[in-house]
């Protein structure tokens, strides 16, 4: 049984279109808005074998977060089946969500109550015992060298990368058999990056959970996934181990990267979210 | 579902009172001041009537204030609950979680009543103490029993206000204070129904709010008897019965839309 399948995915969503040119009259603009649609996941179908660690790289707008909120039980599917060990996302959202957990981008955290307090909350939702909760989460964090003593402190004080690996360490407590990375290391300092890297690998080789990791960052793709899916215009460009994609772009580059593959098959340059932002 | 089941579901409700609670004490300062602003509030309506030189209009004030108060934070809490959560930036991980949507909200309500009623006694305790105010002879337990049969259709009303903002992050959250606004306007908490305009009125008889100020106001003000308040009790009960599961129902339809449109993100 494959740990993630997915076939013919589809996901449409309708957003107002705002013409800053001409401005339509207000009645139009009331009862006949201007909806333009947009394909954020357009037929994608794939499978993730269990214990595999699998990269989605695509530029922002691509629908990499848009499918793992598909498989995250955030977000219904216009068309075709998402399955999580052979549980519809859809059908069987229970059951899929115990299989599960998710470290997104933005470290979603109650950012006034401490460590301890949101990994607490986290212990409760999902019926883990208290006494290991605390040994578990102590366990995580400090395998990615976080300060215990600041194990109490509210959550704002600390850095983006700290906050992230309390996300990492909230995600793995529930045991989960699949985990869903969305840019997880994207924002983090040299050294944070390197440590949830390293984890990760700890995580999927001695626990053997299924990964999925969306990224930005070619060379954390090509040294952590077995397979890499090149996502673009919410379609799946191309899929396969990181040498054979490279295989694809060999007769025009001597030693290809993955950006090289990422640039000769969409066009685009993989912007990272940082640097955009500078 | 086994009695496993139901302890298990029922530690993952505690889940949100325990969160909701820690999180009132980091923002102890915010409580403070809400806390003084109600009490201010109260004691300024209070004296309204007191500036109109009797103890009746002053009783009369007070008691719509209190319950007011108690009644508005129950159903802004539950129907904020929402909005809240994506402010915070945790809709999503709370929407993920293994835990039945009745679960969720229980916790939720929960939490929302123990709130609204350590408020309430807080302010209440700083008024008869502001006011000297005597209660011999009220009848407390009818009074209590009316405003903890008011909490069902307050709840069940939240609970459909909560998907508001599901479907529309920053006009939904909008639309659950004119709700609030034209409860207050229609229910006779700082005055008699009778004064409002007559296109009105209908709004009145449907408003848990206006049942719920008539039962207190007689056991505390005249002193009625518990039994001569059980038609005020049922029709709290009762609208109860039909709002909380309607509300649930709206609740769960307003998910299934987020779900399908993508409304769970941050910004919606």
């Amino acid at each position: 049984m494959y740990a993630i399948e997915c076939q013919d995915v589809k996901k449409v969503f309708r957003k107002r279109k705002e013409n800053g040119k001409v401005k339509r009259p207000l009645l139009k603009r009331l009862f006949k808005p201007g909806r333009e649609v947009v394909k954020a996941i357009d037929g994608i179908s794939f499978q993730v074998e269990q214990g595999e660690i699998f990269g989605i790289l695509g530029p922002n707008g691509s629908g990499k977060s848009t499918l793992i909120r598909m498989l995250s039980t955030l977000l219904y599917p216009d068309a075709g089946v998402a399955t999580i060990l052979g549980h519809d996302v859809v059908k069987e959202v229970g059951k899929v969500q115990r299989l599960i957990n998710r470290v997104s981008v933005d470290a979603a955290f109650f950012k006034k109550l401490s460590a301890y307090e949101n990994l607490l909350y986290t212990a409760r939702l999902y019926g883990v015992p208290l006494k290991d909760m605390k040994t578990t989460a102590q366990a995580i964090l400090q395998k990615l060298d976080f300060d215990p003593k600041r194990f109490f402190d509210p959550l704002e004080d600390f850095s983006r990368g700290m906050q992230q690996k309390v996300a990492i360490a909230r995600a793995l407590l529930t045991q989960p058999i699949v985990i869903l990375l969305d840019e997880p290391t994207t924002g983090l300092d040299p050294k944070s990056k390197r440590d949830v890297q390293a984890f990760i690998r700890e995580v999927n080789q001695e626990h053997g959970a299924t990964v999925i990791l969306t990224t930005h960052d070619m060379d954390e793709a090509d040294k952590l996934c077995r397979r890499i899916a090149i996502i673009d215009g919410g379609k799946f460009i191309q899929l396969g181990t990181a040498t054979e994609l490279k295989a694809l772009v060999a007769d025009k580059h001597e030693n290809p990267t993955l950006e090289d593959v990422f640039l000769d098959l969409t066009g685009k340059k993989l912007v990272k979210e940082d640097e955009e932002q500078t | 579902m086994t009695i496993g089941n139901i302890w298990i579901e029922a530690k993952s409700s505690y889940a949100f009172l325990e969160r909701n609670f820690h999180l009132c004490k980091r923002y102890f300062g915010w409580e403070i001041v809400f806390l003084v602003y109600t009490t201010v509030n109260t004691l300024t309506i209070g004296l309204i009537g007191k500036s109109m030189g009797s103890d009746e209009n002053t009783l009369y004030l007070i008691i719509g204030a209190l319950l007011w108060s108690f009644l508005s934070t129950l159903f802004h809490e539950v129907a904020e609950t929402i909005s809240w959560e994506r402010w915070e930036g945790t809709l999503e991980y709370t929407f993920m979680a293994p835990v039945h949507r009745l679960t969720h909200l229980l916790g939720v309500c929960t939490y929302a009543i123990i709130y609204g009623l350590l408020r309430s006694i807080l302010v209440l305790i700083m008024t008869v103490f502001f006011f000297h105010l005597n209660l011999v002879g009220a009848n407390l337990i009818g009074a209590f029993l009316v405003m903890g049969a008011s909490c069902l259709p307050f709840i069940g009303m939240g609970l459909g206000a909560a998907v508001l903002p599901l479907m529309s992050p920053e006009k939904g959250s909008q639309a659950t204070h004119i709700i609030q606004g034209i409860i207050l306007l229609v229910s006779g908490v700082y005055y008699s129904i009778e004064y409002l305009p007559g296109w009105l009125r209908p709004l009145s008889y449907i408003s848990p709010a206006t049942y719920t100020l008539q039962g207190v106001r007689g056991a505390l003000l005249n002193s009625v008897p518990t039994r001569a308040l059980l038609p005020e009790i049922l029709i709290l009960v009762l609208a109860g019965v039909i709002l909380i599961p309607a509300g649930y129902k709206i609740f769960l339809a307003g998910e299934r839309y987020a779900k399908r449109h993508g409304k769970l993100k941050r910004s919606g």
